[in-house]
């Protein structure tokens, strides 16, 4: 339950095998599915069940600088980090079944949403009402590029 | 394969598919060969398309073919299985007594084999290990490979041991536990063959059980009651579960005894027997198991699905709980596979699996003093377990925490804690969706009482999970009362022309700060004159930084700034860090900062523990000081809620990890010194210049408390070893200074109420007394291993013998506990 997944970051810059030797040593998570309106709060309290939280960025719309459904989540160890796949990847936060994976590391830029309107690229094409989310996708017509680059495996919720 | 690879397999061994993932090696037939052996011996009695004996005979026949080539994979490979597949015990005996049966050598190779793996787990501490490999042992008695008579020798010679003087108490436990937990295996074929010398082991058992001091049991005691159910020591339980099975002839109807099929062929098998075991002696750096108390919350009369709760006292339950937490410890690390394995438990027609299931995790998430695994982890497990049984699991967990909340009054304060944390958790998983009314009953009894405590912490935990407006929804209107205050900032200087001191100050430095002035600029601030609104200089005059009034203001003024989220705070705090240094140089400052971030932030418990963890991380203020503030006379309303024990805890912690990781430091370092010293005498050139190695300055931990360790140079002189051990002898000092506050304060508030319930003629045993006697008690738990180290200097200043023996009570129980 710890692996690392199929997702790589397309904006990686370096070699793919870079990436996965971050990603295997990383204790930085991603964490995906959020509500716009989860607080910072709820995710401390939650994620610091796994151990000692060393901080949060929360992700956000580019140009409104308002949170955006995703977060960053450092940990000071890799066993912390590893006990955030194992138990609460897949569980609950604000009803909304959240989602955690590996991240190679946080750098300063990639707390912005990439998506054309300012949040996250699978809130610019995806179709169904998502209340938590500010309703409908922005676009309803995906394009063949963002399918490719996009985060879309967010779209899926895990059950 | 590694013993280690075993436990790694474990994911793939238990997953859906099956798979078992190896190193692939060269392509060679004869490894193919070997990899399919291990294989089919690690897979054997899974297979539920034929029977474990058919299995068995068919895995017996191929393993005996190939026996010349591979001895001694094959007897390396059934060692480890032995070991590290406890609940498969009976199967690999009988796999084992088989081949001893077609082959004696072979069988003797492996009870050498086994016997240098039960004496290896015993120097290594490895206990559990150890216990299950002596039972597996006993078994092969059961398969005809070891003769009863060497076996009871055996047993006699490990029960010897608790006739030992001098030793630890919890050594003697482990050895009559060990003992003891052989017998549901091997009991009645002993009782067949050696009865006499048999009844004597028992007498022994009795006998030590009898005079051993049970004075720790209720600091582990999870009930205060044993209404409805005893709350019974581990050995005490198991000795009567035992004594009972003794009384049932030895027979009992969980294990799976394949050998029972294959008699026939395993009568004709010569025994072999064990060479003479000595346990090995003490000394003082053997680490016991610690005892514990065995958890109960159900009985028959619970259970309403048609099952048979087995007995407290029959040797089922017992066999049942182990198993239950074997599998619990195999599949930990994947909480899927755990739910899915525990609700495939091969005996869930005999019992009533979720009751089981829910029993053995909360007795797990309460033992004390930690539990094994994550809080979240039971959680989380629940969580599946409520999914792959949608129809009962989900009653039996409610069903749960109306018996737990119906008893709280006599729960400890540890457990409490976890009651609260993991049903708030739960309850945000199922949309807090929860029969509130019925525990209307609350609102009537008196705050302090468990009860209404119970439903305002967990409230309070379920807002940390969601938001203030949600609770209030939740939640019957007439259940307001308990519900958590709105968590928002209350800033004392809001109204811009009040007439407390600090206000024109305040006034001044919420114009500066949003200005995005620096640091030095509010320093030079803070060292004027406190001025009134008009310009008036307030008498007495003071430059002095940390003067309690500036505090409050820079303080207050600045959080409320920054009082948006945490990220806003923590970043305030980071970038005016030598203003908050320089007010924190004395203890009164500290004391101060800690007092207006409370004034502040009172209402939202969340952001005052988090904003308390990031000034002790940065060294704003030291651990002395929020012990300090706990106890202080203005925390005595806020002293029973869960977040003060939170911030408590965290601050041990962080002392506690502090102190690790220097000594993990020193002796890395020491490590390194040494290498260095002896690379550096073999070779010739001691250049002058080199060996002036930069005695770099190292980087200050930026830190307190952290987990991870500095990396230690690689030059590293006599000279930073000799700073590093004074660091840490400070460290240390700072520690022991950390813990005599601690107990200090408790041992003078418990006291002043004793002595106050005394003189008014008041029973002493308030909520107020049980809830702060079970913190103390929480303290010497949670940190003992830390506590061990100065307990003769808290013999000697503290808990000395002119206390109330209520208060000395519980330092005696915590000396019991490792005694």
């Amino acid at each position: 339950m710890a692996d690392i997944s199929s997702y790589r970051d397309q904006h990686f810059k370096g070699s793919r095998s870079e990436l996965d030797k971050l990603l295997r040593l990383s204790t930085t998570m991603y964490v995906g599915n959020l509500a716009f309106y989860t607080t910072e709060g709820q995710i401390y309290e939650l994620f610091s069940k796994c151990g000692d939280i060393k901080r949060i960025v929360m992700g956000l719309d580019k140009f409104k600088k308002t949170p955006c459904g995703f977060c960053f989540i450092e940990y000071y160890t890799r066993d912390d980090a590893e006990n955030c796949m194992r138990y609460v990847n897949g569980t609950r936060l604000d009803d909304r079944i959240i989602r955690t994976d590996w991240d190679a590391g946080f750098l300063e830029g990639r707390q912005y949403g990439r998506g054309k309107t300012g949040g996250q690229v699978r809130d610019e094409y995806r179709t169904d009402y998502d209340i938590g989310r500010g309703g409908y996708g922005k676009n309803a017509q995906p394009k063949a590029d963002m399918i490719i680059f996009g985060r879309n495996k967010d779209a899926l919720p895990m059950d | 394969m590694s013993r280690r690879r075993i436990h790694d397999s474990y994911e793939d061994l238990y997953g859906a598919d099956r798979g078992y993932k190896k190193r692939r090696r060269g392509g060679s037939e004869s490894n193919d060969l070997e990899d399919r052996l291990e294989s089919l011996v690690l897979k054997v009695g899974e297979n539920t398309t034929s029977t474990i004996e058919s299995n068995l005979e068919g895995l017996a026949s191929v393993l005996d073919g190939d026996i010349q080539n591979f001895k001694k994979k094959v007897l390396k490979l059934l060692v480890e299985c032995a070991v590290n597949m406890p609940e498969k015990c009976t199967i690999y005996s009988t796999l084992v007594g088989l081949l001893n049966a077609k082959n004696y050598n072979f069988g003797g190779e492996f009870v050498e084999n086994i016997v240098r793996s039960f004496k290896d787990s015993l120097k290594n501490n490895s206990w559990n290990e150890a216990r299950v490999v002596l039972r597996f042992i006993g078994d092969l008695v059961n398969c005809h490979v070891v003769s009863a008579s060497s076996f009871v020798q055996l047993m006699g010679s490990l029960l010897d041991v608790t006739k030992e003087d001098g030793v630890p108490n919890v050594r003697k436990d482990w050895y009559c536990y060990a003992v003891m937990s052989c017998l549901p295996w091997v009991g009645r074929e002993l009782y067949e063959k050696r009865e006499a010398p048999l009844e004597m082991l028992l007498t022994t058992i009795e006998v030590y059980l009898n005079k051993r001091p049970k004075k720790h049991v209720n600091m582990l005691r999870i009930w205060s009651t044993d209404v409805p159910h005893p709350q019974e020591e581990y050995l005490e339980c198991l000795w009567n579960q035992i004594k009972k099975l003794k009384h049932d002839s030895w027979t009992e109807t969980i294990i799976p005894r394949p050998y029972l099929t294959f008699d026939n062929v395993l009568c004709e098998a010569l025994q072999h027997n064990l060479p003479p075991i000595v346990p090995p002696p003490h000394h003082n750096a053997c680490v016991y198991p610690m005892p514990w108390v065995v958890y109960r919350m159900f009985d028959y009369t619970d259970v309403t699905d048609g099952h048979i709760m087995p007995g407290a006292h029959s040797i089922e339950r017992f066999l049942v709980e182990e198993h239950l937490q074997q599998i619990i410890d195999m599949s930990c690390k994947n909480r899927k596979e755990c739910a899915t394995n525990l609700m495939n438990f091969v005996h869930k027609n005999k019992v009533p699996l979720e009751y089981c299931i829910v029993e053995v995790i909360f007795s797990l998430m309460f033992h004390q003093p930690k539990p094994k695994y994550l809080e979240v982890m039971f959680g989380s497990v629940f969580i599946e377990l409520s999914k792959l049984s949608t129809n009962t699991m989900p009653l039996v967990l409610a069903q749960t925490t109306e018996i737990l909340y119906s008893r709280i009054e006599s729960m400890h304060v540890c457990a409490f804690d976890r009651f609260v944390s993991w049903f708030a958790y739960h309850l945000s998983n199922f949309k807090f969706s929860w029969s509130w009314q019925e525990w209307a009953d609350c609102l009537a009894l008196d705050p302090e009482h468990p009860k209404p405590k119970f439903v305002r912490e967990v409230l309070q935990k379920a807002m940390r999970l969601s938001f203030y407006e949600r609770m209030r929804d939740i939640v019957p209107p007439d259940f307001e009362p308990l519900l958590p205050e709105k968590p928002e900032p209350k800033f004392k200087y809001a109204i811009e022309k009040s007439l407390l001191p600090g206000q024109f100050l305040s006034n001044t430095l919420l114009t500066k700060i949003r200005n995005k002035t620096t640091p030095e600029d509010i320093l030079e601030i803070l060292k004027e004159p406190l001025m009134s609104e008009n310009g008036e200089i307030m008498e007495p005059a003071d430059i002095c930084i940390s003067n309690p009034t500036k505090i409050d203001a820079f303080v207050q003024t600045l959080l409320y700034i920054a009082s948006k989220s945490f990220s806003h705070a923590f970043a305030a705090i980071t970038k005016f860090i030598s203003v908050f240094k320089a007010l924190g140089e004395t203890d009164d400052g500290q004391l101060q900062i800690l007092r207006s971030t409370f004034d502040l932030w009172s209402a939202d418990q969340q952001m005052l523990t988090v904003l308390i963890d990031k000034m002790l991380k940065t060294q704003i203020i030291e651990c002395s000081s929020v012990a300090n503030w706990i106890f202080s006379k203005e925390m005595i309303p806020e002293f029973t809620k869960l977040y003060i024990w939170e911030i408590l805890s965290l601050t041990i912690n962080k002392m506690s990890r502090h102190v690790d990781r220097l000594t993990r430091e020193l002796n890395e370092a020491r490590e390194k010194l040494r290498t260095t010293a002896a690379t550096s005498n073999s070779s010739d050139d001691s250049d002058g210049d080199t060996e002036k190695t930069e005695a770099k300055p190292r980087q200050s931990t930026t830190t307190f408390g952290g987990q991870v360790p500095m990396d230690v140079d690689d030059n590293v002189t006599e000279e930073m070893v000799e700073r590093m051990e004074e660091k840490l002898e400070m460290a240390q000092a700072d520690q022991k200074n950390l813990f005599l506050i601690v107990f200090q304060r408790f041992i003078m508030i418990l006291s002043e109420h004793l002595v106050k319930c005394d003189t008014d003629d008041r029973p002493f045993d308030t909520y107020w007394y049980k809830y702060t006697v079970g913190r103390l008690q929480q303290v010497f738990l949670a940190h003992h291993e830390q506590v061990q180290k100065y307990s003769s200097t808290l013999e000697g200043l503290l808990f000395t013998q002119d206390l109330d023996i209520h208060i000395l009570e519980v330092f005696h129980q915590f000396l019991a506990l490792r005694s």
